[in-house]
């Protein structure tokens, strides 16, 4: 069938995606030549990256294969609510879990005046197992609802045979679940090891020193503090290999992951420990749960103290999240086909240091790039959320093409026409859904920003790390509080622009 | 006078070939066993498909290169003949203005009295959801009286309605196209829609589509390709 629709826009947005990515990559490769080998720090944070990737993908796999057979085989009131909470660390601001992690596992956190009371000694979370903690928290659930879904995949027919059959447990495991954790298990912990590769904020909330310093921090502290601009170039072109030869592994060994449609039925079983699943799944939940709700429970006498510098922060945040949300969905749109979303995966490949290093290299010449934060700030979150939009959107803008692109020519609708009764329309669901996750995401990060920001020019998530840095942690739980409301409303109020009203 | 002049089209394995005239105002049925290429017919003549040689004609003029609605034709799919999310004064309005902006006034009633003659009166404020099968279709219909083109292509548009409702279908396609004088070009994988409707009847098999022969007659002593198809 002939592709009906103006290839223009198309073209537009790929040179535009491809020459946002790859130009900053170029000017960093090429502020980098002849420089000289990687010193003793930069080794030093090369292998505390691989380190903490892999035990972190380890152990959110390892842990998560208990928590989601539980889910799979269980039914119970709450089993869709507990569901949904897998789904909410992905728009969670990382600060916001950090400092409801420190009041968890901190100095004085809860867990701490527990062990105090029994006379334990005291654990602590900077550091290694800092990290380790908040990747565990990001990952764990990710990690549940890629094995649930797997899970879920195998015929209720089988178990029924099993049942039957009066396989015992070990068998059923053996000739059931084992070989599908053979398939699935490498493909999320290649995806976990990825993204944890790229670690920034939970380092630098957590980490630092160094002995735990990845090297997406190193690039930070490059150009931050030590104003070394070769060095940070060096260390993006290290960050650029490392992620490139583990984005392409995890490629390869893809779990096929989507966005979890159809995760809310149990599969009926005849097998297992309920006491045993009820207890991974009550850890799993509380794990979860409970640094949220400290979040909100610290956050709420903290919102008193937001001073005048948050909440210009939180303007800036809600600016930053709405054009970058405006500029990725006006990318997604005519990329989204198959050859669009190859170019739009460019985005998650790199780092979103190494492309404001790059964009950072770009602009010195001509600007002070500290007076271009926010607007970098705006490109950079719309490029790194665009794999994501482009993921949910493409095999909707594909079935609209499908269904009515011969309607649409016979009747020799106009491009706009097509636009805006037809393709708009029929992708609303998509389309808030994909924005209210572009929003969450921008909303919440910090990365790029804290390369750029002067003290004029935060966004909240910044000035919440600044609230900690300087120990006023009380205005830093109420600021928190605040990004977690704004992260999550935005969200929410974009997905439901696409459900209300809709029909068929 | 639709006419395919040594019109070929190939995909892959696939291939068909086509040479013949179509008289206007005549109703055709395109028979044959499924995969031998009845819909791809219908798409070289609509233009949703570029043949590789040959050439379609339209009153002795060339159209083969025309994009789909420049053509003389008037199209109704197997499914999606109406977008589900607008209201049917907007699925009809948009045969009339496509680039999809206001309608005056006369296109308006233009649009009523399109959906009074199938049967839809008063029912322009509804979505397709709001109607049955064969409601659906009747919009569709209108749309096709309003297209007001001379030859209306139909590929299968009512396989998915009962016998009874199908036949009443092609009672109303049959009233729509001699008010048009519009030449009907019929996919359909029946026999009997053949019979019942189409005064002539070109059959698509092996790689080829024969010139139209009576359907009558066809019928009555059918050569081997169709004899096979029909299972005779």
């Amino acid at each position: 069938m002939t592709i009906w629709q103006g290839r223009g826009p198309a073209v537009v947005a790929g040179l535009a995606v491809a020459g946002l990515t790859l130009g900053p990559v170029a000017a960093v490769l090429w502020r980098a030549e002849g420089l000289g080998a990687p010193g003793p720090a930069d080794w030093l944070a090369v292998r505390f990256t691989l380190m903490q990737a892999l035990l972190s993908a380890g152990l959110s796999v390892l842990l998560a294969i208990p928590v989601a057979r539980a889910l799979a085989r269980r039914r119970f009131r709450g089993r869709g609510a507990l569901v949904a909470l897998m789904g909410a660390p992905f728009i969670l601001p990382v600060i916001v879990a950090v400092l409801g992690l420190l009041s968890v596992f901190g100095r004085s956190g809860v867990l701490n005046d527990g062990l105090g009371l029994l006379g334990l000694p005291s654990v602590k979370i900077y550091g290694l197992q800092g990290v380790l903690v908040a990747h565990v928290f990001y990952n764990l659930p990710l990690a549940v609802r890629l094995l649930l879904q797997a899970w879920l995949a195998i015929p209720s027919e089988r178990f029924r045979l099993a049942a039957s059959l009066g396989l015992t447990p070990m068998a059923m495991f053996r000739t059931l679940e084992w070989p599908m954790l053979l398939r699935i298990v490498p493909g999320a912990f290649a995806v976990i090891f990825v993204i944890c590769l790229s670690s920034f904020a939970v380092a630098l909330a957590l980490g630092g020193g160094p002995r735990a310093t990845t090297v997406e921090l190193a690039i930070y502290q490059a150009v931050r503090f030590d104003f070394d601009l070769g060095r940070a170039a060096l260390l993006s072109v290290i960050q650029l290999v490392l992620a490139l030869c583990a984005g392409l592994v995890a490629l390869k060994l893809g779990t096929g992951a989507g966005f979890g449609a159809g995760l809310d039925r149990a599969q009926q079983r005849w097998d297992g420990s309920a006491v045993l699943d009820a207890a991974w799944l009550a850890l799993a939940a509380l794990f979860l749960m409970l640094p949220l709700g400290m979040v909100v429970l610290k956050g709420l006498p903290g919102l008193a103290l937001l001073g005048a510098g948050t909440w210009q922060a939180a303007g800036n945040s809600i600016a930053v999240a709405l054009a970058s949300t405006v500029l990725c969905i006006g990318w997604a749109l005519p990329l989204a086909t198959r050859r669009g979303e190859m170019i739009g995966i460019l985005g998650i490949a790199l780092s979103p240091l190494v492309l404001g290093t790059g964009l950072f290299l770009i602009v010195r010449p001509f600007v002070n790039p500290l007076s271009v934060a926010l607007p970098v700030t705006v490109l950079v979150n719309a490029l790194v959320s665009l794999p994501f939009a482009l993921r949910i959107l493409r095999p909707e803008a594909e079935a609209v093409r499908h269904d009515y692109a011969r309607l649409s020519q016979a009747l020799g609708l106009t491009p706009l026409a097509w636009l805006r009764l037809v393709l708009l329309p029929r992708l609303r669901r998509p389309l808030g859904f994909a924005a209210g996750l572009t929003a969450a995401l921008s909303m919440g990060d910090l990365g790029v920003i804290a390369l750029f920001a002067d003290p004029d020019r935060a966004t909240l998530p910044l000035q919440v790390y600044r609230l900690m840095g300087a120990y006023r942690m009380e205005a830093a739980s109420g600021a928190a509080l605040l990004l977690l409301v704004l992260s999550f409303g935005a969200f929410w109020i974009f997905d439901r622009g696409g459900r209300v009203n809709v029909d068929a | 006078m639709l006419t395919l002049e040594a019109l070929r089209y190939q995909t892959g394995d696939f291939s068909i070939g086509a040479d013949f005239t179509l008289p206007q105002g005549r109703r055709v049925a395109i028979v044959g066993p499924s995969g031998a290429g009845k819909s791809t017919l219908l798409d070289l003549v609509a233009g949703f498909l570029a043949p590789v040689s040959g050439r379609v004609l339209w009153q002795g003029q060339d159209i083969t290169a025309a994009p789909p609605n420049k053509r003389p034709v008037a199209m109704l799919f197997q499914e999606n003949n109406l977008f589900p999310h607008l209201d049917l004064l907007r699925n009809l309005g948009l045969a009339l203005r496509p680039d999809g902006g206001r309608l005056r006034q006369a296109e308006r009633d233009a649009i009523e009295t399109a959906l009074a003659r199938v049967g839809l009166d008063g029912m322009s404020g509804r979505k397709p959801g709001a109607l049955s099968g064969g409601q659906q279709s009747r919009a569709a219909l209108a749309r096709v009286l309003l297209q007001a083109r001379p030859v209306i292509a139909l590929d299968e548009p009512f396989a998915a309605l009962g016998p009874a409702l199908k036949s009443e279908m092609l009672a109303l396609v049959r009233d729509v196209a001699q008010e048009l004088g519009a030449l009907v070009l019929l996919v359909s994988h029946d026999p009997g829609d053949a019979l019942g409707f189409a005064q002539e009847t070109v059959l698509v098999a092996e790689g080829a589509a024969q010139p139209p022969m009576d359907t009558q007659h066809l019928f009555a002593d059918p050569p081997d390709a169709l004899r096979a198809y029909l299972g005779r």
